[in-house]
C-alpha cells in the first residue's frame, strides 16, 4: 500500500494528488489512521482507464470492466510527528478533511488556513463565535443546535447586517458520534449494522458501499438477483430523499398542497420499502455476498404499485416546476458556480446541478447498474436551488424506471440466491455506492477476520463545505431554500 | 394556484383513522423482538441458553435463570429471530400499549411482577402530571445525536397520512411553548447542554419521550454513548431503529393521557 516509485512522504502525497487533480481525477477524501505504530494519510482519488501510480481500490467484482475506481494514495508521517505539511492550501477541498485529522489525531496540518475544531466538541472556548466581517452594523445570529421545527442537531452563525449574508459559518459537532472509530474491533457482519447507521436516511447506500468493500477483499461475486434487488432498493432510498427536499422546499415557499403532496409520495415509497423488508429505510437488507432474503411479493405486484406512484410523482413535479410563486424563491437562489463544483469535485445532484457530473452509478458501476446503466444527463450548469431540484426530479424520475427494468428483468422461476458465501481474508479495499446525496465511500481493513479498521465517508461530509460559498446575494429568507436545496444529513456529515 | 387545491381533492382523504379505527399499516409493523412465550422458560440444559446471548450485537439478550430481552437495546436486525425462531420473534404492531413503555424496566420482556408495580406507580405519577395536557398539546423536537431517519418519522407526523392537527397536536419553535419534549439520539457530548437547555426552558409540567432504540440506550454506539436519561429524566420510552411514525404517536398520546396504557405483558 505504497506509491510505487516515490518515497511515500506528505510532499509527495500532495504533488500526486495535485496533478492527478489536474489531470481531470476527483479528490475523494483524506484522512489520518494510526496503522502499525505510527500515523498514515490516505488520500482517496477517482481513477479511470489505466492505473497511475497508487494502489488500486478494490472495485466490486464484475465491474472493473467498465473502468472506473477509486485510488488509495498513501503517506506514511515519521515516527512521533506531531505536524505536517497542509494539503488545503494546494487542494481547497481537503479544508474540512484536514479539521477532522487535526480532531482526531492532534496532528497540525502546517499552512491550513483555519485550524479549529469541526466535529471534536473541545473546549468551549475554541467555539468562541470568531467574527469573519466587519463593518458598520454587522451582528451574529446564532441559529441551532436545537432548531424550530424538526431538523437534525447543527448550529449556523450567520454574520449579516440584516438581509444579506455575507458570512456564513457551521458548526457540526454537536453530533459527532464517533461512528468510525465504533466500527473498530467489530465483526464483518456488525459493520453492516453501523453502516446503515452512520447516516439514517442512506441507510441502504452506505450499507452497499461497505459490502463492496467487503466484497472486494473477499473476491465474491453477488448473484445477479441479488444485485437486482440492491439496485431496487437503492433507487428507493434515492426516491424518497429526493421527495424530501422536494417537500421541504414546498414546506419553505408555504405551498401547503404541494407539501402534503410530496409528503404523502415520500410515505407511499416509504411504505413499499416496508412491504418489501420490513423497515421503512431499507435496513437489514443488504449483507455482504448479496441480500439478506428475497422480499416477500411477486414482482409484478410492486412493479404495480412503483408504475402508479411514479405517474403521481412526475405529475406533482411537472405542475410544481411550472409554479412560479415556487420557482420566483428557487430560481438564482444559492449559486453555486460549475468552477467551484467542479474544483471541489461536488458529489450528487449538487454536482450535477452545477455541470459536474461523477456519478458512480455510471463511472464505476456496481451491482446490477452495468447491466441497466443510466442515459447520459442532460448537462445542467444553472447550479441554483431550482436546477438542483430539477435534478433530484430527473434522478427519481430515472430511479422509477431503474426499478421498473430491475423488476422486469428479475428472473421468475429458478435457484435464487440472495447471498454468495463471503468470508474474507486479511487485506484492505474501498468500497463505494452512489446515495441520494452523492457517492459514499468506505475504506475498510479486515484483519483475522474482524475489521481493523473502517474510514465512512459520506457526500455530506464532503458537500456541506460547499454551503459556506452559495449565499452570494441571498438574503436570510433564502436560508431555508438553500438549506433544504442541499439535502444533506449533518449525522452523515458529523458521522 | 388553483390547481394545486384540485391536485389536494385528487387522492381523497389518505388520512389514517387511528386511534378511533384501527390502521391496517400500523398493526402489521414488526416491532422490536421479544422472546417466545412457550420457550423463556429456561431450558433444560442452561449451558446453551448463555450462548443466545451473543447472538445480539447490541447485548440485548440477557440470560440470567431464563431468557429475556431488553427492547431498549434491540435495534430490530432480526439475527436472533433468524437463528432460532423458536425462541426469539418480533413484536407485533406499531400501536398499543406494548408499543411504548411509561418506565425504562418495562422494556425488559418478559416483565417481573415488581416491574409491573412499578410501571403502574411511573403510570399513575405520569397521568396525575399531565391532567392539565387534555386537549392541546405542544411538542418541541431535540436531536441529541440521531443518524437522522428518526427525525424522518417524527417529520412524518405533520405529513397528510398521520396529521398530529387532527388530534390537537402541535409543534412548536420555542421550549417555552412546550409541553413534551420528543427526543432522538444517542446523547452526544455535543448535545447534552443544548438538551438541559431546553428541558430547563419548558414550563411545568412537561413529558420527555426518548424515541428509539439510540435514545434509550445509544444503540449500536452504547460503548460511548448510553442515550439521553442521563440528561434529561424520561417520562415515556418507544423502542426502534428507528420507531414507526405510528408507534410516535402511539408514544406521544401515551404521554399526554390520551391513551390509557396497561401493564406489559
Amino acid at each position: 500500500m505504497t506509491l510505487t516509485g516515490t518515497e511515500p512522504t506528505v510532499e509527495a502525497l500532495r504533488d500526486a494528488l495535485k496533478s492527478r487533480v489536474a489531470r481531470g481525477d476527483r479528490f475523494a477524501g483524506l484522512f489520518a489512521a494510526r496503522r502499525d505504530g505510527g500515523i498514515t494519510l490516505s488520500a482517496h482519488v477517482t481513477a479511470k482507464g489505466e492505473g497511475s501510480g497508487g494502489t488500486r481500490g478494490g472495485s466490486p467484482p464484475g465491474a472493473e470492466t467498465a473502468g472506473g475506481w477509486i485510488d488509495t494514495l498513501e503517506a506514511r508521517l515519521p515516527p512521533g510527528a506531531s505536524c505536517y505539511p497542509a494539503l488545503t492550501p494546494v487542494l481547497g477541498a481537503a479544508f474540512w478533511y484536514e479539521r477532522v485529522i487535526h480532531d482526531e489525531t492532534g496532528l497540525i496540518p502546517e499552512g491550513h488556513p483555519r485550524i479549529a475544531p469541526l466535529i471534536a466538541a473541545g473546549r468551549p472556548e475554541d467555539h468562541a463565535p470568531r467574527r469573519h466581517v466587519a463593518g458598520y452594523g454587522l451582528f451574529t445570529i446564532p441559529h441551532g443546535p436545537v432548531r424550530s421545527g424538526v431538523f437534525e442537531s447543527m448550529e449556523y452563525l450567520v454574520e449579516t447586517p440584516g438581509e444579506a449574508i455575507p458570512h456564513l459559518n457551521m458548526r457540526i459537532f454537536y453530533k459527532h458520534r464517533a461512528v468510525a472509530a465504533r466500527f473498530a474491533g467489530a465483526s464483518v457482519g456488525d459493520g453492516v449494522l453501523l453502516a446503515e447507521r452512520a447516516e439514517g436516511i442512506a441507510s441502504v447506500a452506505h450499507a452497499l458501499a461497505y459490502c463492496h468493500a467487503v466484497e472486494a477483499i473477499a473476491g465474491c461475486a453477488v448473484a445477479r438477483e441479488a444485485a437486482l434487488i440492491r439496485v431496487v432498493h437503492a433507487e428507493l432510498e434515492r426516491i424518497a430523499n429526493h421527495l424530501d427536499v422536494a417537500l421541504r422546499l414546498a414546506d419553505a415557499a408555504g405551498l401547503a398542497v404541494a407539501t402534503a403532496r410530496f409528503a404523502l409520495h415520500k410515505e407511499r415509497v416509504m411504505r413499499v420499502v416496508s412491504g418489501l423488508c420490513g423497515t421503512r429505510f431499507g435496513r437489514g437488507v443488504v449483507v455482504p455476498g448479496g441480500i439478506s432474503a428475497f422480499p416477500a411479493q411477486d414482482p409484478g405486484q410492486i412493479l404495480a404499485a412503483i408504475t402508479r406512484l411514479e405517474k403521481e410523482v412526475a405529475a406533482d413535479a411537472e405542475l410544481a416546476m411550472g409554479t412560479s410563486s415556487f420557482l420566483d424563491r428557487l430560481r438564482g437562489t444559492g449559486p453555486l458556480t460549475p468552477a467551484r463544483a467542479r474544483e471541489h469535485g461536488a458529489l450528487g445532484p449538487i454536482g450535477k446541478a452545477s455541470g459536474f457530473a461523477d456519478d458512480a452509478r455510471s463511472a464505476r458501476p456496481y451491482d446490477a447498474y452495468p447491466q441497466h446503466g443510466l442515459e447520459p444527463y442532460r448537462e445542467q450548469t444553472g447550479g441554483d436551488a431550482m436546477t438542483r431540484l430539477r435534478v433530484r426530479f430527473e434522478e427519481a424520475a430515472r430511479a422509477f424506471s431503474l426499478i421498473r427494468r430491475a423488476l422486469s428483468d428479475f428472473p421468475e422461476r429458478g435457484q435464487l440466491t440472495p447471498q454468495a458465501p463471503c468470508d474474507p481474508p486479511d487485506g484492505r479495499a474501498t468500497g463505494w455506492a452512489e446515495a441520494p446525496q452523492g457517492e459514499v465511500l468506505y475504506d475498510l481493513t479486515i484483519k483475522d477476520g474482524r475489521i481493523a479498521h473502517c474510514q465512512p465517508r459520506s457526500a455530506s461530509f464532503h458537500n456541506l463545505v460547499l454551503m459556506h460559498e452559495v449565499f452570494a446575494g441571498d438574503i436570510l429568507t433564502d436560508f431555508p431554500f438553500i438549506e433544504a436545496s442541499f439535502g444533506l444529513s449533518v449525522a452523515g456529515a458529523a458521522l | 394556484m388553483s390547481i394545486w387545491a384540485l391536485r389536494g381533492l385528487r387522492d381523497g382523504i389518505v388520512t389514517t383513522r387511528w386511534p378511533r379505527r384501527p390502521d391496517e399499516y400500523a398493526d402489521s409493523w414488526r416491532g422490536p423482538v421479544t422472546v417466545t412465550p412457550d420457550t423463556g422458560l429456561p431450558a433444560a440444559d442452561g449451558a446453551d441458553d448463555a450462548w443466545l446471548e451473543t447472538l445480539c450485537p447490541t447485548g440485548a439478550i440477557e440470560v440470567i435463570d431464563r431468557v429475556r430481552i431488553d427492547q431498549g437495546r434491540c435495534i430490530l436486525c432480526g439475527r436472533c429471530v433468524s437463528a432460532r425462531p423458536d425462541r426469539f420473534t418480533w413484536s407485533a404492531g406499531a400501536t398499543g400499549p406494548a408499543a411504548a413503555a411509561a418506565a425504562r424496566q418495562a422494556l425488559v420482556v418478559p416483565g417481573e411482577p415488581e416491574t409491573d408495580e412499578a410501571v403502574a406507580v411511573a403510570r399513575a405519577a405520569l397521568a396525575a402530571r399531565t391532567a392539565a395536557l387534555r386537549r392541546s398539546v405542544h411538542l418541541r423536537h431535540v436531536d441529541a445525536g440521531s443518524d437522522g431517519s428518526e427525525e424522518w418519522e417524527i417529520q412524518a407526523l405533520l405529513g397528510p397520512v398521520y396529521d398530529i392537527h387532527r388530534l390537537g397536536v402541535f409543534f412548536t419553535a420555542s421550549p417555552r411553548h412546550a409541553d413534551v419534549l420528543l427526543v432522538t439520539g444517542a446523547g452526544t457530548i455535543g448535545m447534552t447542554g443544548p438538551l438541559r437547555t431546553t428541558y430547563d426552558g419548558m414550563p411545568d409540567p412537561k413529558v420527555v419521550i426518548a424515541v428509539g432504540t439510540d435514545a434509550i440506550s445509544g444503540g449500536l454506539l452504547s460503548d460511548r454513548l448510553s442515550g439521553i436519561a442521563e440528561a434529561v429524566p424520561v417520562d415515556v420510552w418507544v423502542p426502534g431503529s428507528p420507531p414507526s411514525p405510528f408507534a410516535i404517536l402511539n408514544a406521544l398520546l401515551i404521554a399526554t393521557g390520551k391513551l390509557t396504557p396497561v401493564a406489559r405483558r
